[in-house]
């Protein structure tokens, strides 16, 4: 989590090692990237309009397919989600835990913006 | 059949609205799994809603109007006969015999049997070509027979009369409502809310004669109707004639049986709905309540058939009475508001009446105040909004003097009283009798209906428990929006707001200003933005700056999204119409990339299963080759579907393929609510299906029919005439205006056919703004339109054009050569398909 500065790099926290993503210019309020981790895992990313970062598993847990970078975000009782493109599920971006239902849930990385 | 049961027996003669009413009563205090329960319906079709009958001709349908849910009567092991009404009551055996033969041993018998229109003693009124207006039956002939006749006389100006001659109106019949009394509607309006009345009618073109009498209904010599002897000497030419003067109570079998009937007719009950013998009920518009009425209105028989199934069942504590209901009522008759309640015209004594009227407007308003200052009934016409409130007060001394309650909001005076100021007890919905504090119970309006049942009749007080409901019950577009989707075109047209951002900042909820909005209002606000984009002198491009952030992922990548995470990518091919070349690129294109192919139902060819890297390359090699963005992604203009008309067909009378080019060339592009779909047709053989489109056309010898408001999909229905031979000019003026009027008006996702059949007025209103200029607005919604038309660019174009928006095509951010390696696909039909297997290995079943 970390305010906008422009020439920032946002780096994704795995195990240990702070992963450098892509510049902070990639990214727009309200539009998602999608980065391939070296693991072979996807992660989705996003940039609200206070310039905060949050980042979560790309896989949508209900159809299986790497899309979650490509839903709409919003605000909904002041917290931050994204809804599923495909069947419209929406997630908590800092918990990844499913709107619609208790028992399905998300990874959620720690990101920053780091010079 | 008959057949010994140790159960007792429950005969119920008649399924009507108050009929079913009753037996939903038995099933909730579980007697229907205590007795058997045989219902004896006369009509061939289960119960259904009377009070919306009217409804069928703006398209509502039979099945639609039913009250009875599709596995009630096997759920309650109820027996229904059809078709098949009870004959006879014999109480010495207690039997029931049906017209059929069949005899029914009863241990309690119910006659719900409603009413019957009366017919007036005039001679004629047999002849071919007389109607009445109560069934569905009654509705279905009117509809047949009216396709030979020009010019309808309703017979009676009361509440029904007027609902028979918006019918025979919309049937394009010439009206004429001939009432005796001096004024329309005597019994619910005075003389004032009357006069209003007849201006707004009369204004809509029909013909009302007041004050005079039907003397005879003339033939001619096949004996069917030509018109009527007036009681002035006047004579009417019609071709059919419906008699509207009142019901009366249907008691024939009461009377034969021996039980006690009022003078005018109605079965006589006591205040548990039980007649002269304890084992028979009478409940609805056929009994003579305790009060010495007979109530013409489902509200009070929906009580009767309350307080009787308590009685059956033996309720011990609280049990139901009925000793009399309110009289209030508020209609949209031809479109116009008309409410009355309490003590209407002023009839205690020493009241005094407050009037508003302005006859310019057809809008007459009338309170009426007891001595003590207290409100005791009202009438208003021409706009009823305040009804919902002012009904609940009646009785009770009003927060605000009485003069607010009548002037319109803004006229010099602060607001007036909102529901809130209700008190906790007042009776908020009257037809199912449900309170504020039941209301207020729950937190949104479909939980309303579902637990109290509110809303669900007539439907006039479902504006005030919006606005008794927290936050998202008031009509919002969302969660961060409490403007509708209307208001917002407006708010956005007229303040020329150009961004999401400001726009939730300066007009979302408290809570949402400053926030990231929602799914349902970004795209919602993106695509008003993006219709006007012209008019505020926008760029317009989907992918530009923060436009880009509002749209759906099918938006973001001008292609639809598929199960997979891959997209499907579908060209325009206006009209349906494509040159060999072009087939031939589509299908090299389809091979190169080995994509799935398909003809759509859209009259085009979709290919499926590109990578979001694939697509600008794909598109760069169909834009080469002429073609552009189908928008199968957007709310927006889909196709216009087309026959091969009269160039080829031997039938054809216009140039269909020509025409739908014209128009899928025009209104390409244009963002809308909903997507919007048409086509035309070259003769009335309609192969090309425009009746279920948005807007249709069909050839006619003259020109062209337009058809407006058709819907394919889950609810299917046909389209309506607007305007008929049109020569190609007036044609696409009036598309371009109803198109305009659709966007500017419609809530989000709302086709254009549930948006005729919510606005109020529906068609009529529809034809009188685009084809009449009724509102004045013509002028601006052709400039907003010719804006569309110069300002459209194809996007696939434009992208590829601007190495900024061709960045975003990238699977990953951090690898933009990478292709996603979870997209995949097996072999299927010579063709491919997505892996899914594959792609849920893990995790939640995918739906
Ligand atoms: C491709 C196609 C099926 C086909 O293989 O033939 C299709 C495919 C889809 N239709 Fe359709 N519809 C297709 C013709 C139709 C038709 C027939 C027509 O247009 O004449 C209808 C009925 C006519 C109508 O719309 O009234 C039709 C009624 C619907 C509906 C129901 C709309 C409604 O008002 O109830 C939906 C759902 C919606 O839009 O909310 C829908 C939604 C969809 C979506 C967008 C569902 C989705 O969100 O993924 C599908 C996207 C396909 C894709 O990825 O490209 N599709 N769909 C057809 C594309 C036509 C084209 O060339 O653009
Ligand atoms: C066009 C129209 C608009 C209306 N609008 C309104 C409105 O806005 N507000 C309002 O409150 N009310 C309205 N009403 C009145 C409302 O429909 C009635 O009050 C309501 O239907 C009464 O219900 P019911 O069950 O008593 O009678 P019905 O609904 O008439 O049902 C009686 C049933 O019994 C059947 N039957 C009769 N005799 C026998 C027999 N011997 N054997 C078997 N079956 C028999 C009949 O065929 C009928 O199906 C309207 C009515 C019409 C026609
Ligand atoms: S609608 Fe008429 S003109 Fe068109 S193909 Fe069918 S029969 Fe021919
Ligand atoms: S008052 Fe008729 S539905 Fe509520």
């Amino acid at each position: 989590m970390n305010t906008t500065t422009s020439g920032a790099v946002l780096q994704l926290l795995l195990g240990e090692d702070w992963l450098p993503i892509c510049d902070r210019s990639a990214l727009i309020p309200g539009r998602g990237v999608a980065a391939l981790l070296p693991d072979g895992r996807q992660a989705a990313l996003f940039v609200d309009r206070g310039g905060r970062t949050y980042a979560i598993d790309n896989r949508d847990p209900y159809s299986g397919a790497q899309v979650l970078s490509r839903g709409l975000t919003g605000t909904r009782d002041g917290r931050a989600f994204v809804a599923s493109p495909l069947l419209k599920q929406c997630f908590d971006l800092e918990t990844g835990r499913c709107l619609d239902d208790d028992a399905v849930a998300v990874t959620v990385y720690a990101s920053r913006l780091a010079h | 059949m008959p057949e010994t049961t140790s159960l007792p027996t429950i005969v119920v003669v008649g399924h009507g609205m108050v009929g079913q009413r009753f037996l939903e009563a038995l099933a909730k205090r579980g007697t229907t799994g205590r007795a058997r329960i045989v219902v004896l319906c006369e009509e061939p079709r289960p119960a259904y809603d009377r009070v919306r009958l009217t409804s069928y001709f703006s398209g509502r349908t039979p099945d639609e109007l039913s009250l009875v849910e599709p596995d009630f009567m096997e759920r309650h092991g109820i027996e229904l006969y059809l078709d098949d009404p009870a004959e006879t009551v014999d109480r010495t055996t207690r039997t029931v015999t049906s017209r059929a033969g069949l005899t029914f041993t009863y241990d309690t018998l119910v006659l719900a049997t409603g009413s019957y229109p009366y017919l007036p003693p005039v001679p004629g009124r047999d002849a071919t070509g007389c109607f009445v207006y109560r069934t569905i039956e009654d509705l279905l002939a009117i509809e047949e027979y009216a396709k030979t006749a020009r010019t309808g006389a309703v017979v009676g100006g009361g509440l029904l009369g007027l609902e028979a001659a918006g019918a025979l109106r919309g049937l394009r019949l010439d009206t004429h409502i001939v009432e005796f009394a001096p004024r329309l509607m005597p019994v619910q309006v005075d003389e004032g809310g009357g006069a209003a009345l007849l201006r707004t009618i009369e204004g809509m073109g029909l013909t009302v004669h007041t004050g005079v009498g039907t003397r005879e209904v003339t033939t001619d010599a096949s004996g069917a109707v030509n018109g009527m002897a007036l009681s002035d000497g006047s004579v009417l030419a019609a071709d059919l004639v419906v008699f509207s003067a009142g019901v009366r109570p249907r008691d024939r079998l009461a009377r034969d049986a021996g039980l006690r009937v009022g003078e005018r007719g109605g079965i006589a009950v006591d205040e548990r709905c039980r007649t002269s013998d304890p084992r028979i009920f009478a409940i609805g518009e056929c009994a003579l309540a305790a009060d010495g009425r007979v109530y013409g209105l489902v509200a009070p028989g929906y009580e009767m058939a309350r307080t009787a199934a308590d009685a059956i069942a033996e309720v011990a504590e609280g049990a139901a009475e009925f000793t009399g209901a309110d009289l209030s009522t508020k209609l949209k008759l031809l479109g116009v508001d008309v409410a009355s309640f309490g003590d209407a015209h002023g009839a205690a004594p020493g009241c005094l009446d407050v009037v508003y009227a302005d006859s310019r407007s057809g809008v007459y308003k009338k309170v009426v105040v007891g001595a003590d200052g207290s409100l005791l009934g009202g009438v208003l016409v021409g706009d009823a909004d305040a009804y919902g409130m002012l009904r609940p007060l009646t009785g009770s001394v009003p927060p605000v003097p009485p003069e607010q309650l009548v002037l319109p909001p803004g006229a010099g005076t602060p607001a007036a009283l909102g529901p809130a100021s209700l008190p906790d007890s007042a009776v908020i919905c009257g037809c199912h009798n449900v309170t504020k504090s039941a209301i207020t119970a729950c937190a949104t309006l479909p939980e309303v209906k579902k637990c109290t049942k509110a809303g669900t009749g007539c439907g006039s007080c479902v504006k005030v428990i919006g606005q008794l409901l927290p936050a998202a019950g008031d009509g919002g577009l969302c969660g961060c929006f409490p403007h509708t989707r209307g208001e917002l075109y407006e708010i956005v047209r007229t303040l020329r707001v150009t961004s999401y951002a400001s726009l939730l900042d300066s007009h979302g909820r408290e809570g949402a200003r400053g926030g990231d909005g929602c799914e349902i209002c970004k795209p919602a606000i993106g695509s008003i933005i993006a219709s006007l984009a012209p008019t505020l002198g926008l760029s317009g491009h989907v992918l530009d700056g923060e436009q880009a952030a509002l749209q759906d992922t099918n938006d973001h990548f001008l292609a639809n999204l598929q199960r997979n995470g891959s997209y499907s990518i579908v060209p325009r091919i206006p009209g349906g119409e494509i040159t060999p070349e072009k087939l031939i690129v589509i299908g090299e294109v389809a091979r190169d990339f080995g994509l799935y192919t398909k003809i759509t139902g859209g009259q085009r060819i979709d290919l499926f299963g590109a990578r979001v890297e694939q697509l600008p390359v794909i598109w760069a090699r169909l834009v080469a080759a002429g073609f552009e963005s189908g928008h199968a992604y957007g709310k927006a203009l889909r196709t216009v579907k087309s026959c091969v008309g009269r160039t080829w067909c031997r039938y054809g009378v216009q140039d269909s393929v020509r025409m739908a080019i014209d128009l899928e060339l025009r209104y390409r592009g244009l963002r809308a609510p909903h997507k919007l779909k048409s086509a035309v047709s070259g003769c009335a053989r309609e192969c090309a299906e425009a009746r279920g489109k948005d807007f249709g056309i069909i050839a006619t010898a003259e020109g062209w029919n337009l058809y407006v408001g058709g819907n394919g999909g889950a609810e299917p229905r046909h389209a309506d005439l607007l305007a008929r031979d049109l020569d190609d000019e007036s044609l696409v003026r009036l598309i371009d205006r109803f198109l305009m009027f659709y966007i500017r008006t419609a809530d989000r996702l709302e086709r254009t056919s549930a948006w005729l059949g919510r606005i109020e007025g529906g068609l009529d209103h529809v034809r009188d703004v685009v084809v009449n200029d009724s509102l004045g607005l013509c002028g601006e919604l052709e400039r907003l339109m010719a804006d569309h038309v110069t300002g459209y660019r194809d996007e696939w174009a434009q992208t590829l054009e601007d190495p900024e928006r061709l960045s975003r095509f990238v699977s990953f951010v951090n690898a933009p050569d990478a292709p996603d390696p979870t997209v995949r696909f097996v072999p299927e039909r010579d063709q491919m398909k997505p892996d899914l297997t594959f792609l849920t290995l893990e995790g939640v079943s995918a739906r």
